[in-house]
């Protein structure tokens, strides 16, 4: 069964109001723009989003931001945002601040049906306040618990009819585990080949974890910081 | 580039060896990349999802799909591997990377340390510095020994919220180095232009002097 469809606006009608999304990217990089875009002209509000970075003002979930469609955000790391700022300071927006590799294990246990587990990550921090500690040889961790989505969108390079994907360089980021972790998973690529096209061998998400693909006209891909070397 | 950062990033490069897989944090570590000897075969982490990091493009070759964790465009080095999140921070939690150098607001004489978050001042979030300091095998910070206001950033006890309780192994500021042991604080090396004395005077954390260094210093 084919689960390609050329429509962003109907692949985004999934969301509603109150969902809780995962979405994969790291910064701008490996940011399934176009559905974002279409997330935005559909107006679907009161979104708890899980994503590592919260876009800049005028581009990626920084777009769900100025419409107001984020209700809460967890992330890691919000600094280049400051639509962010106002709202969070003015009290409209909920922020849960989780560290990076504690992020990146609560999508990827909620994704394998782990609901929870230990990390030395944070003790000692505001962040372990009202967790469960435990001891393990010595090791004092905390109880950190799985993050599941109603729908995880993500972003990859290519990906057949079934929904095998693979990514390209630092693009791939969260977007594996986004993947595994939505109940259903759209994915956004800049090429749909036919199935057998990719090796197996280098199948980044296998097509069980998505529900829905579709091929992007255009992709940005815009660059938050350009830095480049003199030529030799 | 000031005369206190070339000072802590000429002795901060010292702690990288032939073979280790090292994480730079963003900022001022970022610049200790650029001077590792060419002698020293190194794999840089970078927490979004590689290992060998490689120089800044030339012009015309940025690729929105090859950043390193501060969002700076990079290239790859020979033997490169790129992975996702999860897979990244199992190498830094799980003790695979040998060394991480990460920058500091406050260190204390415990070896906490405090570098994410202003009370007051809006909160920007922690990325992926918990995990890391909990996660690499030796953890170095470096950072000015006194702010702006010519106050100690080397303390009995932080002031801001905590980074992480009891992680630094090593501290490097414009003055001297510090290693974090069992018997607590101990001053090992002093950088040109200081004395014990002048570190004694800005260091509010109660420390010992190695005692080669007092050796050193007696025989001055």
């Amino acid at each position: 069964m084919s689960k390609v469809s050329t429509s962003f606006e109907e692949s985004v009608r999934k969301i509603k109001d109150g969902d809780t999304l995962i979405v994969g990217g790291f910064g701008l990089s490996g940011i399934p723009e176009n559905l974002i875009q279409a997330l935005a002209e559909q107006g679907t509000k009161d979104l708890t989003v899980v994503s590592n970075n919260c876009g800049v003002d005028d581009w990626g979930l920084g777009l769900l931001l100025q419409n107001r469609q984020i209700k809460k955000m967890i992330a890691s790391y919000v600094g280049e945002n400051k639509t962010f700022e106002s709202q969070y300071l003015n009290g409209e927006l909920e922020v849960e601040l989780v560290p990076q590799g504690t992020l990146a294990e609560r999508i990827r246990a909620g994704g394998a049906g782990i609901r929870g587990f230990y990390t030395p990550t944070g003790v000692g921090t505001p962040i372990a306040e009202g967790k469960e500690h435990k001891e393990f040889d010595g090791k004092t961790c905390i109880l950190e618990e799985a993050i599941v989505g109603d729908v995880a969108l993500v972003k990859a390079w290519k990906g057949d009819s079934y929904g095998n994907l693979i990514y390209r360089y630092t693009a791939r980021n969260f977007n594996p585990l986004a993947a595994a972790a939505g109940e259903h998973t759209i994915a956004e690529v800049e090429e749909i080949v036919e199935p057998g096209e990719l090796d197996p061998n280098f199948i980044h998400t296998p097509s069980i974890y998505v529900q829905n693909i579709l091929k992007g006209d255009h992709f940005e891909k815009r660059i938050e910081r350009r830095t480049v070397r003199q030529a030799q | 580039m000031s005369n206190s950062r070339e000072k802590i990033i000429s002795r901060a490069v010292k702690e990288i060896e032939d073979g280790m897989n090292v994480n730079l944090g963003i900022g001022m570590p970022t610049l200790i990349a650029d001077r590792i000897p060419e002698t020293k075969s190194v794999f840089l982490h970078s927490e979004n999802g590689l290992l060998g990091i490689g120089p800044y493009p030339v012009e015309g070759e940025e690729d929105g799909d090859l950043i390193n964790a501060g969002k700076e465009t990079v290239t790859t080095k020979k033997g490169a591997s790129f992975f996702d999140n999860a897979e990244s921070f199992a190498m830094i939690r799980g003790g695979h990377v040998d060394l991480a150098i990460l920058g500091g607001m406050e260190v204390s004489e415990k070896g906490d340390l405090a570098n994410w978050m202003i009370p007051g001042k809006m909160v920007k979030g922690m990325g992926g510095a918990m995990d890391i300091v909990q996660g690499a095998r030796k953890v170095v910070i470096i950072m000015n020994h006194v702010n702006k206001h010519g106050q100690s950033k080397v303390r009995s006890e932080c002031e801001l919220p905590l980074t992480g309780s009891q992680v630094v192994d090593r501290l490097i500021t414009d003055m001297a180095v510090f290693d974090f042991t069992e018997n607590g604080m101990v001053l090992r090396e002093i950088l040109d232009g200081s004395d014990i004395e002048t570190v004694r005077q800005n260091t509010e954390a109660s420390f010992t002097v190695d005692e080669s260094l007092r050796k050193k210093e007696g025989s001055q």
